[in-house]
């Protein structure tokens, strides 16, 4: 479904974002990629829909190069790739049901979607998602008046509306409270088991990587260090590749920064 | 917490937060006391080139007073002739904003850094925007009334160009500053790049855009007034020559419809700016 052949990214300032990364990712897995901040997990997951750029290696989504995507082409994979974001990335002064419709804009022509007209069928596939999600009621409310954990279903929403085959989440939860972060977590899972739609979350929480992954990707200064199932990301393994060295690395990355 | 949670250890963090505390200084009175010294020197020093003084606005008050006499009461008769060249003033001010704003638009757009990626679009569009504001609106008026002749096309054609670039810069420097984060998502659900603008941009503007609008409406139908100073078409031509006769009392009458009118718009458009937001 989503293949890294030696991923490498290389920012213009000489950091490096990724490196030789390789791995496979199969339909209908629920992987959750851990690291540090600044280890690269957004790159990694921004690189998958090219939000960001790689600087060699080459990436496949189903069955087609990325990489080598142009112009419509590109767009179209775009649009069988839903993203949700930490901050939610919606127009807080459109309604709930036009941030969701705006996943649609891939699938019409410029005309009608600059006009503001989707299809019946496309008002009806936005309020399903919607009540996927359980937010339905809100529908012709506005974004900015929703809660947090709301707005991040809305978004979720939208990838639905999308049809996407997958669906990137960074830092999803991030935030939101503990209760609202269970919530949005059981709607991602809910959706990869019912949809079947495959899902790459970046968390910074191991605990919570634990209880919803079925695989665990973990990243070190654009390195994978680990990779497997969620049984054998077991707490001797971690504290063994964050621990003591973590420190060190973290103290290094502050250093740079200054 | 949870024991092998991926965080950054606190220690680090309170190292850096000792140092920034030890480098806080309170800041001196010397910069704020220079500022006031340099803008005390510039007024004196603008004052004295262009030979206003105290003693010219003390001798001139007397005259002032005198013309206020003269305008009371006023002619009120006169409304029934200045209605029609006043709701031609209007209509001007309307046609003027509107075409105004419909052409700011695109090159607002354009001259935005974060819509147009590339220096060689968006810098040209900005020098353009800068340009034309230099221009003040009644020598556009003068310059139009030599193309189109006396009337109130010289005048329509003068604020269509005043109002395109007042909000073209207002709406840049709106669209510049909104969220970046629905363009980031319109990226990523493959929009090309006009649904990407009128779905991440233009909802996060049309509030400000529509409050320019009216903004820019109530500043153009004062500027219409005047327009017909140098024969442009509307109430400015009534203005002219009833000052010519000294007809203080009518000038009078005429300041008063503006007034009334520019309330009654400026009610209408804080009505319709509190529903927006």
């Amino acid at each position: 479904m989503i293949e890294f052949r030696r991923v490498s990214k290389l920012y213009s300032n000489g950091t490096v974002g990724l490196q030789e990364v390789d791995f496979t990712i199969h339909s209908g897995e629920f992987v959750v990629i851990v690291g540090l901040s600044g280890a690269g997990k957004s790159t990694l997951l921004r690189s998958i829909n090219r939000l960001h750029e790689i600087t060699a290696g080459e990436i496949i989504v189903d069955g087609k190069s990325m990489t080598l995507a142009r112009g419509e082409e590109l767009r179209h994979m775009r649009r069988g790739i839903g993203m949700i974001f930490q901050s939610f990335n919606l127009v807080k002064r459109s309604s709930v049901i036009r941030n969701v419709l705006s996943g649609r804009v891939g699938y019409h022509s410029t005309i009608r979607t600059l006009l503001g007209l989707f299809p019946k069928e496309d008002v009806q596939l936005a309020l399903n998602a919607l009540a996927r999600v359980n937010i339905q009621e809100k529908a012709y409310i506005r974004a900015d008046q929703l809660s947090g954990g709301q707005q991040q279903r809305v978004s979720i929403a939208r990838a639905l509306a999308q049809e996407a085959k997958i669906i990137l989440a960074d830092e999803p939860v991030a935030s939101l409270d503990p209760l609202t972060t269970r919530q949005v977590m059981d709607d991602l899972r809910r959706i990869n088991l019912e949809l079947g739609i495959t899902m790459v979350v970046n968390l910074h929480d191991i605990d919570l990587a634990r209880q919803y992954a079925t695989r665990i990707i973990g990243l070190r200064a654009g390195e994978i260090v680990f990779d497997g199932p969620v049984g054998e990301a077991t707490e001797e393994r971690f504290t063994h590749i964050y621990g003591r060295s973590l420190r060190e690395e973290a103290a290094s990355i502050g250093g740079e920064a200054l | 917490m949870s024991p092998i949670s991926v965080t950054p250890p606190s220690t680090n963090k309170g190292r850096g937060g000792n140092e920034r505390t030890s480098s806080m200084v309170k800041p001196s009175h010397t910069k704020s006391i220079m500022t006031a010294a340099f803008i005390i020197v510039l007024l004196w020093l603008s004052a004295e080139r262009t030979d206003a003084t105290v003693t010219q606005l003390v001798t001139g008050a007397p005259e002032m007073g005198k013309l206020l006499v003269e305008m009371f009461p006023p002619d009120w008769s006169y409304v029934t002739t200045i209605w029609a060249p006043m709701m031609e003033t209007v209509q001007m001010a309307v046609l003027g904003t509107t075409i105004g704003a419909m052409l700011a638009v695109p090159i607002a757009l354009l001259a935005s850094g974060n819509v147009t990626r590339s220096k060689w679009l968006y810098i040209p569009a900005r020098l353009l925007l800068n340009l034309i504001r230099t221009i003040p609106d009644l020598l556009f008026a003068a310059i139009f009334v030599a193309i189109f002749g006396l009337g109130a096309v010289a005048g329509v054609a003068a604020l269509i160009l005043f109002s395109f670039g007042l909000i073209s810069k207002l709406l840049y420097e709106s669209i510049e500053a909104i969220d970046p984060g629905p363009l980031e998502a319109m990226t990523a659900v493959g929009a090309n790049k006009l649904q990407w603008i009128r779905f991440g941009v233009i909802p996060q503007v049309t509030a400000q855009f529509i409050s320019y609008l009216l903004y820019t409406f109530e500043v153009n139908v004062r500027a219409a007034g005047v327009l017909g100073l140098v024969g442009a078409g509307g109430i400015g031509l009534l203005l002219t020559r009833v000052l010519d006769q000294l007809r203080y009392d009518r000038a009078c009458m005429i300041i008063l419809l503006t007034l009334v009118i520019v309330l009654v718009i400026d009610y209408i458009s804080y009505r319709i700016q509190e529903k927006l937001l």
